[in-house]
């Protein structure tokens, strides 16, 4: 080709501990183009971003293979600074402003404009006295490009969510010879309006000869800015396209594009499930889970069904579960069975049945210095008073070794017996010892969370395998919150993709790669509720 | 918001300030409960304040730079004391035998800060309990060096009276009385006059040849001002009364009073000047000057109290020692705005954020290490200078302590502190430290209780105020959520 690209990487693998995450993929950016870098979680997008960046976790975990060009010059980036020398710049997802800072502050950090005085004459440019003045100057300039209406005296602290992304902006702009700038999923935190303007900043931005590197999961604001793109899959490279060339429901298809393999048996099913028969009532639920939040969800849990609970990373499907049990803070009606949950209360969905296992497996899930015994005994112990005698009601430990044994046994838990610490555990075998915890409690209804995230593939196949017989054989309700849809696909009557904190479709496992792939990016065709 | 009202705006002054209220109340109830003249007060207080200021705002860099209160601040009095002793041992006295511990201890307390922020840089996050682990694990060493080394295996003469009988080991106490005792606070305002006039015709010089040196074009009519006026100023000492009045080495505090609220009048007219002229600076306020000089009016007139006037013509400082706490004063303020201190913010503020901005994160929090030792070396110095008797094992011990108490009384906090909060810090815990056994002697009828008073002071200041910081900080995380809340919706103007 003949056009020169200012961003060409070609040939990118990476392995971290033996895990290869990135498998040869390209990335080529031309000047003045918005180039949107899509995926879905897990496809390498980061690590990719983190190499062009130099970032030290690349390089202190052995380097990368592959080679990075800038406007046709070889260039090595092994630190932060030399990508910055380079004119690259980055718009980050979680804000890298200061609170604490003024907008002229956060615009100008670690680039200071300096004025000479004695002593720095002496000990060195570092004790240069701030050109306030200067700087000030500077920092309203990059706030009137991009239409920014607020003084650049004004602490960041407190501002709204939306002008704390365009003073990054305003920021990386200020730097002299940007000449690539990334967008980390820039929309993810804003308002509708808001995400338009950033939009029109980008083009603006782009037509200024900037290269732009988009990175998001919608589609329809890929379609409307995006001049071409790159869809990564499992860190591999799948293809480069111009946007005219495609359509959204193409790219849905190539993020996604994989067959479902089925990781459950079929088992006999003599289930009815009825519309009417609702075991879970969610109505205008909101989690304030930090990274997770739900906004305002609606949705019904059939009651004997295996639910899927699916969509991408932030878009709260994390937030539903811990909601429902507490752990964070919720409003809203959650009905199980008719009786209305006290979501204010800790303990208030177990004392109604209700069951979880929590994602946070080491953190929220076990007691990890604490026995086998003691990790399944403990919640039942507490909720129920299982596992306690007379009338002091003290620790039945005959009992409690008796029922750890059967789930030892149940379960399949490797170990070396049931006063084995569950932190010396792997990682599927605690998953295990966290369900046995669960069932042990007996609950009505129960939801696991990432029930496989961390656990080799044997594992995983035993413990999904596990779930569909306690919905089948025990006509238990079971809510699975999954990041994998595979394995939602094989094992769910229903799936309900979150999107944006709310309900963005209900889809069966069938439906096609490409609805799927739509839903998760936020787009109202397949099905989603309007707002 | 509407808390616009005076009444309001009151209440969220008291309430941002509760620390400092809470310990003003305690100083004033313990100051009525020991019938203490306010003169002996007064006079304790100011020779407190000579004594201890300087090692407290040595503290503030560190706050500065986000690694806490530094009670790492305990090794830079070590080396103060190391070079101190053989100062002394070779038995040098006077300003010049200070200055010689001076230029002696610091690069010590270099070396030492170096060493401390690097290992601070290990363990980010728990730099305060590293420090307080750091100070007695220095103590141990400073012990084995003087109750070991020192005349164990480098031979020591009995003869200087500093050494245990038997020849190994220091003695429990030196005395500093003839030779170290005063040395700095008994300098006489004209020689500090002649050091002032001296560097400001080396700096005007300075200007010139640096700024020509570099190629750039000196600004010759700065310097020339700059010399004159140092020119003129010096020979005005020459004028006998002048001259009498500056031959003493200590201020009356009245006298000193004046003399500061002239300066800051002089200062807000000539800001108003400039601005009339249209040359002051942007966010230059009218205003402000005119209520500052309303202030000094103010403060001018309460002189006239005949309290007020009695511990005024009581009081006198050394000029020296309170010159130094002021000089550190606006080393703190200018270091603020230099590129180093802004990289210090940074740093303090957000190390992800410093280190994506191209900031060295480590090499600055060393920097800011050192900065506080060799500054906390200075201020054992003077504290030693001051005080008269150096005890050996116990004079280092509860430096970092005291003035971490003094600071959070003065109302900062482990992430933010001013050289003001250092200030009213220092006058309201020494306060305290003054009157308590007296108090207590006082309201219990028991000397024992006094002293058990004073010790309770000190560590009790610290418990109180950091959990009244933690009291304030809980609301005020309330409040985030709650604004995080209505942010959801903003509105955003046009381009």
């Amino acid at each position: 080709m003949s056009t020169e690209y200012a961003l060409k990487m070609t040939g990118i693998a990476k392995e971290y501990y033996g895990n290869r995450v990135l498998k040869g993929v390209d990335l080529f950016v031309k000047p003045g183009e918005i180039h949107a870098l899509m995926g879905e979680n897990g496809a390498g997008k980061s690590t990719l971003m983190n190499i062009l960046f130099g970032m030290p976790v690349i390089h202190s975990t052995g380097g990368f293979e592959g080679t990075v060009e800038i406007n046709g010059e070889p260039a090595n980036i092994n630190t932060p600074q030399a990508a910055m020398h380079y004119g690259i710049g980055m718009v980050h997802q979680e804000f890298m402003l200061i609170p604490g800072f003024t907008v002229r502050e956060n615009i100008k950090v670690g680039r200071e404009i300096t004025k000479p005085n004695l002593v720095s004459r002496i000990f060195g440019k570092k004790l240069e006295t701030l050109d306030v003045d200067a700087m000030a100057d500077d920092a309203q300039k990059a706030l009137d490009m991009i239409g920014l209406d607020i003084e650049e005296y004004t602490q960041v602290a407190g501002m709204p969510i939306g002008y704390m992304q365009f003073v990054e902006i305003a920021r990386e702009i200020d730097k002299t010879g940007i000449q690539l700038l990334v967008f980390d999923e820039p929309t993810a935190v804003l308002t509708e309006s808001e995400a338009e303007r950033l939009l029109g900043i980008m083009k603006l931005l782009a037509s200024k000869g900037i290269a732009i590197i988009f990175i998001t999961h919608r589609l329809d604001e890929v379609m409307a800015v995006a001049d071409s793109l790159t869809v990564l899959r499992d860190g591999e490279f799948v293809v480069r396209k111009d946007i005219k060339d495609t359509n959204v429901v193409e790219i849905a298809e190539l993020m996604i594009g994989r067959k479902v393999e089925k990781l459950v048996e079929d088992t006999e099913d003599n289930r009815t499930l009825n519309d009417n028969d609702i075991a879970l009532e969610i109505r205008d639920f909101h989690v304030d889970m930090p990274g997770e939040r739900v906004k305002g969800l609606n949705l019904d849990v059939r009651k004997g069904e295996i639910l899927g609970i699916g969509g991408l990373a932030g878009q709260g499907k994390i937030g539903i579960p811990n909601g429902i049990m507490g752990l964070y803070k919720a409003t809203g009606t959650v009905k199980a069975f008719g009786k209305e949950l006290n979501l204010g209360r800790l303990g208030e969905a177990l004392n109604n049945k209700i069951a979880f296992v929590s994602e946070d497996r080491r953190g929220v899930g076990l007691l990890l210095n604490n026995s086998i015994e003691e990790n399944i005994s403990f919640s039942a112990m507490q909720v129920k008073g299982k596992f306690l005698k007379g009338p002091l009601k003290l620790y039945d430990a005959a009992e409690a070794k008796k029922h750890a044994l059967d789930m030892i046994k149940l379960f399949d838990i490797r170990c070396t017996g049931p006063q084995q610490d569950a932190g010396a555990l792997s990682g599927g075998n605690q998953q295990k010892v966290c369900l046995a915890r669960a069932v042990t409690l007996d609950p009505d209804i129960l939801i696991v969370s990432e029930p496989t995230r961390g656990i080799d593939i044997g594992a995983k196949k035993l413990v999904l395998e596990h779930l569909v017989k306690l919905n089948r054989e025990e006509g238990k309700t079971i809510i699975v919150v999954s990041s994998e849809l595979v394995e939602l696909r094989s094992l769910c009557d229903r799936i309900a993709i979150i999107f944006d904190g709310k309900l963005g479709a209900i889809m069966a496992p069938d439906d096609s790669d490409a609805n799927y792939g739509l839903a998760m990016g936020g787009s109202k065709i397949g099905g989603g509720e309007d707002e | 918001m509407n808390n616009n009202s005076v009444k309001d705006r009151i209440l969220t002054t008291l309430g941002n300030n509760k620390v400092v209220v809470l310990f003003v109340l305690l100083c004033i109830a313990a100051i009525w409960a020991s019938g203490s003249p306010l003169t002996f007060v007064g006079g304790e207080l100011f020779t407190r304040i000579g004594r201890n200021g300087f090692t407290v705002l040595a503290l503030l860099i560190p706050v500065l730079a986000g690694m806490g209160l530094n009670f790492g601040i305990t090794i830079g009095a070590v080396a103060a004391q190391f070079a101190m002793f053989w100062v002394i041992y070779w038995g040098f006295t006077g300003l010049s035998g200070w200055l010689l511990a001076l230029v002696l201890a610091t690069p010590i307390a270099m070396f030492l800060g170096y060493l401390v922020g690097a290992l601070f840089n290990r363990m980010k996050g728990s730099e305060m309990i590293a420090g307080l682990v750091l100070g007695y694990f220095a103590d141990g060493i400073y012990q084995f060096i003087f109750l070991f080394v020192i005349g164990g295996i480098i031979p020591m003469s009995e003869a200087s009276g500093m050494i245990i009988n038997g020849g190994v080991g220091v003695k429990n106490t030196i005395d500093l009385t003839g030779n170290l005792k005063y040395a700095l606070d008994n300098v006489s305002m004209l020689n500090l006059a002649l050091v002032a006039f001296i560097v400001a015709i080396v700096v005007a010089i300075a200007r010139v040849v640096l700024a020509s040196r570099k190629g750039e074009k000196p600004n010759y009519k700065q310097s020339l001002i700059l010399a004159v006026v140092a020119v003129v100023l010096y020979a005005l000492t020459y004028v006998p009364a002048i001259e009498h009045f500056l031959a003493a080495d200590r201020l009356r505090l009245m006298n000193a009073v004046m003399i500061a609220l002239a300066a800051v009048v002089i200062k807000q007219l000539i800001d108003i000047v400039v601005f009339k002229l249209g040359k002051a600076k942007r966010d230059y306020k009218v205003k402000k000057s005119i209520a500052l000089i309303i202030v000094c009016a103010i403060f001018y007139a309460l002189t006239y109290i005949p309290a007020i006037e009695q511990v005024l013509m009581w009081v006198s400082i050394p000029v020296a020692t309170y010159l130094a706490i002021v000089a550190l004063c606006f080393f703190n303020s200018w270091l603020l705005r230099t590129r180093l201190g802004q990289d210090m913010r940074t740093v303090g503020q957000s190390r992800t954020v410093a280190n994506a901005a191209g900031i060295n994160v480590d090499r600055t929090r060393i920097i800011a290490m050192v900065l506080s030792t060799v500054l906390a070396c200075w201020g054992q110095l003077i504290y030693l200078q001051n005080i008269g008797t150096f005890s050996t094992y116990g004079a280092h011990t509860q430096v970092g302590q005291f003035a971490i108490a003094a600071l959070l009384v003065g109302g900062a906090s482990v992430r933010k502190a001013t050289n003001k909060q250092a200030i009213i810090g220092v006058i309201l815990f020494h306060t305290l430290f003054i009157v308590a056994p007296q108090a207590g002697k006082e309201l219990f009828n028991n000397a024992q209780l006094g002293e058990y008073f004073r010790v309770f002071v000190a560590y009790g200041v610290i418990a109180v105020s950091l959990a009244m910081h933690a009291w304030k900080t809980i609301p005020k995380k309330k409040e985030e959520e709650k604004t995080e809340e209505t942010t959801e919706t903003p509105a955003i103007t046009e381009a």
